[in-house]
């Protein structure tokens, strides 16, 4: 199902071809995306819906590049022989920042009092992104309920991004459906194989439930928060992207 | 019914078919006027699919309710055109006389009242749907005299006094619909358009030929995007696949567009001509017609064209004796959501999934509906086909400009004398349009609705076609006295209600965007917002997945470009540094109450000094 | 000579807390700078205008508002300090409180009523007069007046609040130190 699969099966016959990343030539297989390529090559393009084993979906936008001057998310974008990617420009930053922001304010993200802290994407994010100066983007705080009936696992919507991992993770790696998108527009967010968590056949072994696949806390874990101290938690340790980059370190 | 036999009859009427899941909801919303817990769970049962699929569905399509509705919905339109013409007033009468609010049903469970986005009626606005049933020109004696008859228990079809001109008052229509055309051109609204000549004299052409033909007349998508018509079909038929599609896109949801509306009425044969020239040129052998919820009103009425033209052997095995290109079309109604005029997303829509666009590459004409190639094509664009066959590239590119072959379709509303369909030449000055319409003090143009372009009058004489102003036909006309943030304003309340939510920076910049026009529309905009809006707008426009996002900021941006003092006269420079949407009295009412007692602070009479 | 203002509004004291943790520096920043008013020295009001006010905490009641708004008026620059002053922190999480038509009267209820380890046996809910009234919700700072700067954590660490201190009174470009920006 994955797209590694696919990319792999093809790979004898595959043309290898090459492309840049900010002025650095890089070498790809046709048919990977932009991201797979960049990944490969050591670059990391920052990225919040995606997550390696699940299909690419392209809806957080955080990952967008510009091929040849055209914006595109490089997490479903094919790359082309000779593509000329811009990754890490000033114009590109901006746009990453008012996205990582626009999800921020979208939700209730409090940090402080947040069972994903030090291990939520979105925050990993916002601290690559951070400035000084004070955002004008408004507070949107929405007053969803938190559904509470599964004995070991909680979903607050209000932390929700919508990247819809817990979805494919659900469907491709656990042939279930727990999660699937509902309503439209702002009101999109993931919903719930029945009437709340408890009529779902989630449960704890799950992928979707897995610590790795949601990126903030809105898939939480009962009785499990706050379980590594402050400085020592994954993000603490490795951001993002670190061991992407350090790929790039070792083929050297 | 109980809510199982409905489910049953509904699943059983498509074959238990997932792809039909739309058509199946449809049944259901139609018998028990909602699609409860209870009906989902049996729905996913049925067709061995998952609950949270079909509330997915159910929740995603403006016109599916998960809560019950009245046995008759109103939805008036609350496009900006129509709250011009006086929506609001029609409102209220509605809910004076109804005794119910927008978004609510009577508590008898016999009427509902909501809004909806436009329904392609802008050229007899105020206008509303009554269940299926279109009711036009609205005035608020008259909303009160229809809800009156509704209260007494008329079916919608019995509010029909009078019906329209040409098919509008053709019995299966029966509709109070005028086409108002205005300016019938040579090409789709000409008095004596020939039958079937264009599909004969493509039948005795090579598929390849045909395709040639269209490319060389240089038809390109009406649609506004303005994609050959031509390229489309070689392209889809380049790829090697067993099965193509064609699928005419008649989801005309941009609003102040309702040109194709008076195609499917008066040319429904030419476009399924058109249809079936475009499947033959690709090799399709199945062909949809995707029809917007808004226009259920003409559904039996095609539905019987395509009957006859089976009967006539233009549609089904064996087209015109030529034994060996089978074609036929089903009609797939859809449900409420402007995103489905997106080609990725209506074949989405089409396969019973939410009406989310799709990632491309792939492109449609390479992997589309069901992953076979698909050619989506505007109804225009569609019945543009027959008439170059018949009469030749050389005729249709003779008629507008360099690069933008043929005519094309306006629909012109708003504050003009003769608002209706204009079938121009390509070329044409938007203030040549403005006269014949008869708009006598027009201020500000929006070309191609709220996704296009708004023009101001400096550029009145700008032209109409690919290479000027692009549009896929709506005009809307606003006089010296309409507010523009408010037109503004609107815009943005639609590209907000109809994103489809997937990706970030349409889903959540389009409602920053609005809060900060509001803001400005208040008095409490500063100069610095203007940079704000600029900056946020070439955010969402870089990042957005679709047209629809890339064309959100669109109004902001064109309306402080054309409009600078407008805006300049609106923000302010404030020296306080207060923000002035923060109003403190209003934040401590509650506490007042609660308390029993008035402010320290903010209260004059107890000493309150600060402000 | 800058002249700094700070103050804790709907906030924990944390980030005063953390500005003390600049250890032996404050000795720089003593000579850099002269606070006006501030809980450090107790000064309850303004001596005179201020180039730099800091703002911890948001706004729960009318005290924090009119505080915050002379804040505005004294200082050139407001810096937010703090994910309370940025967002909310944990004060907004009562906006979520959503069960009844009464948000604010639900909270106190809860808080003073009926919650399983209130002890109240005269059920009264404090109500005098010095008491400041409650806005109907939590208010950002940016939501009362314009914020110039923000320096985010919970709190922001000493050296961060250090880095971005020194650059505003020199004037130079804010330098992210080691360890960087967190959240909480």
């Amino acid at each position: 199902m994955s797209r590694h699969h696919e990319s792999s099966g093809q790979e004898d016959s595959a043309a290898r071809i090459s492309f840049t990343i900010d002025g650095e030539t890089c070498a790809a297989i046709a048919g990977q995306t932009i991201m797979e390529a960049a990944d490969g090559a050591g670059v990391y393009i920052p990225r919040l819906c995606d997550e390696e084993g699940l299909d690419p979906q392209g809806s957080c936008r955080v990952c967008t590049v510009k091929v040849n001057g055209r914006p595109v998310a490089s997490c479903v974008h094919p790359v082309g022989a000779g593509d000329v990617v811009e990754n890490d420009t000033a114009e590109i930053r901006g746009w990453r920042r008012d996205l990582v922001r626009m999800l921020f304010h979208e939700g209730n993200h409090l940090c402080p009092i947040c069972e994903a802290s030090g291990r939520c994407e979105l925050q990993a994010m916002g601290h690559r992104f951070e400035t000084f100066e004070a955002d004008l983007f408004p507070y949107l705080q929405p007053v969803r309920p938190v559904d509470a009936s599964h004995p070991d696992i909680m979903l607050d919507t209000n932390r929700c991004i919508r990247c819809g991992r817990c979805i494919r993770a659900s469907r491709d790696l656990d042939g279930k459906h727990v999660f699937g998108y509902v309503g439209r527009g702002i009101n999109k967010r993931v919903g719930v194989n029945g009437i709340d968590l408890s009529h779902t056949d989630i449960d704890l072994d799950d992928m979707a439930a897995a610590l790795e696949t949601c990126p903030v806390g809105c898939i939480i874990r009962k009785r499990l928060g706050f379980f590594s101290p402050i400085g020592r938690r994954l993000f603490d340790m490795t951001p993002p992207g670190t061991a992407i980059q350090k790929r790039k370190g070792n083929s050297k | 019914m109980d809510t199982k036999s409905v489910v049953r009859a509904a699943c059983a009427k498509y074959g238990s078919d997932r792809d039909r899941l739309i058509d199946i909801l449809w049944e259901i919303q139609r018998a028990s006027r909602h699609i409860n817990d209870e009906g989902m769970e049996e729905v996913a049962a049925a067709l061995g699919i998952h609950r949270v699929e079909v509330e997915g569905l159910v929740t995603f399509y403006s016109f599916f309710s998960s809560t019950p509705k009245g046995r008759i919905t109103i939805r008036l339109c609350n496009d900006i055109i129509d709250r011009h013409a006086g929506a609001d007033a029609v409102g209220q009468a509605l809910v004076g006389a109804l005794g119910i609010g927008f978004g609510e049903t009577s508590g008898d469970g016999a009427f509902s009242l909501d809004h909806t986005s436009c329904i392609g009626l802008s050229d007899q606005a105020p206008a509303a749907l009554i269940n299926d049933v279109v009711v036009t020109n609205l005035t608020p004696a008259k909303a009160r005299d229809l809800a009156e008859l509704i209260k007494q228990g008329a079916s919608p079809e019995e509010l029909i006094s009078v019906t329209g001109d040409g098919n509008n008052s053709h019995p299966l229509i029966h509709a109070m619909v005028s086409n108002n055309i205005r300016l019938r051109g040579a090409v789709l609204l000409h008095e004596e358009i020939p039958t079937e000549k264009g599909l004969a004299a493509a039948l005795a052409m090579t598929p390849e030929q045909v395709a040639g033909e269209v490319t060389d007349a240089g038809l390109r998508g009406r649609g506004g995007a303005g994609f050959p018509t031509g390229r489309k079909l070689t392209l889809a038929r380049g790829f090697p696949a067993e099965r193509r599609y064609l699928v005419a896109n008649a989801d005309e949801g941009e609003p102040g567009t309702f040109k194709d509306r008076v195609l499917l009425t008066e040319r429904a044969d030419l476009l399924f001509e058109g249809m079936t020239i475009a499947a033959y040129a690709i090799g399709a052998a199945h062909g949809i017609l995707y029809l917007r919820a808004e226009y259920a009103y003409l559904r039996e009425y095609l539905e019987d064209v395509l009957k006859k033209r089976r009967d006539a052997g233009l549609l089904g095995g064996d087209i015109l004796g030529s034994n060996r290109f089978s074609f036929d079309i089903r009609i797939q109604l859809g449900a409420g959501a402007y995103i489905c005029g997106e080609e990725s997303a209506l074949i989405s829509s089409c396969e019973g999934l939410r009406g989310e666009p799709k990632n491309r590459p792939p492109f449609p004409v390479e992997k589309g509906y069901m992953g076979f190639p698909t050619v989506v094509s505007n109804v225009e664009s569609l019945c543009c086909i027959p008439r170059i066959m018949d009469m030749g590239s050389k005729w249709f590119g003779a008629f507008g400009t360099e690069e933008s072959h043929g005519t094309k379709l306006l629909s012109v509303s708003g504050d003009c004398g003769k608002p209706g369909v204009y079938e121009v030449p390509f070329g044409l000055k938007i203030e040549e349009l403005l006269q014949m319409a008869e708009a006598l003090d027009p201020a500000i143009v929006q070309v191609g609705g709220p996704s296009g372009e708004m023009i101001g009058r400096g550029d009145f004489h700008r032209r109409i076609g690919f290479e000027d102003l692009s549009t896929g036909g709506a005009m809307m006309v606003f006089c010296a006295r309409r507010n523009v943030l408010e037109i503004v304003d609107a815009f943005l309340e639609f590209f907000i209600d109809e994103s489809c939510g997937y990706c970030t920076p349409c889903r959540v910049g389009s409602v920053f965007l609005r809060e900060r026009i509001q803001r400005i529309m208040n008095g409490a905009g500063e100069r610095s917002d203007m940079s704000y809006l600029e900056a946020l707008g070439q955010t969402i426009t870089a990042t957005s997945r679709c047209g629809l996002g890339v064309s959100a900021p669109r109004p902001v941006i064109h309306s402080m470009r054309q409009f600078p003092l407008v805006y300049a006269s609106l923000v302010k420079e404030r020296k306080d540094g207060l923000q002035p949407g923060f109003d403190i009295q209003r934040g401590l009412d509650i506490a007042r109450k609660i308390a029993r007692r008035q402010s320290m602070i903010y209260d004059p009479r107890f000493g309150g000094k600060d402000e | 000579m800058k002249r700094i203002a700070t103050v804790s509004l709907a906030g924990c004291f944390g980030c005063h807390m953390s500005l003390l943790d600049i250890d032996e520096r404050i000795i720089d920043l003593m000579k850099l700078v002269e606070f006006d008013r501030t809980p450090l020295n107790d000064l309850k009001s303004f001596t005179r205008r201020c180039d730099i006010g800091l703002i911890e905490g948001s706004c729960c009641n009318e005290e924090n508002v009119a505080t915050l708004r002379e804040f505005r008026r004294q200082c050139d620059t407001l810096v937010g300090v703090g994910q309370c002053a940025i967002m909310g922190g944990l004060p907004v999480m009562r906006n979520a409180i959503m069960h009844s038509d009464d948000p604010l009267l639900e909270c106190l209820e809860e808080a003073y009523l009926n919650s399983r380890l209130v002890y109240n046996p005269t059920n009264d809910m404090p109500n005098d007069p010095a008491l400041p009234l409650l806005l109907d919700k939590v208010y950002i700072c940016s939501q009362v007046v314009k914020i110039d700067y923000v320096i985010p954590g919970c709190p922001p660490s000493g050296d961060l609040l250090w880095s971005v201190l020194t650059a505003l009174i020199n004037g130079t470009p804010i330098t992210t130190p080691p360890g960087g920006v967190k959240y909480d």
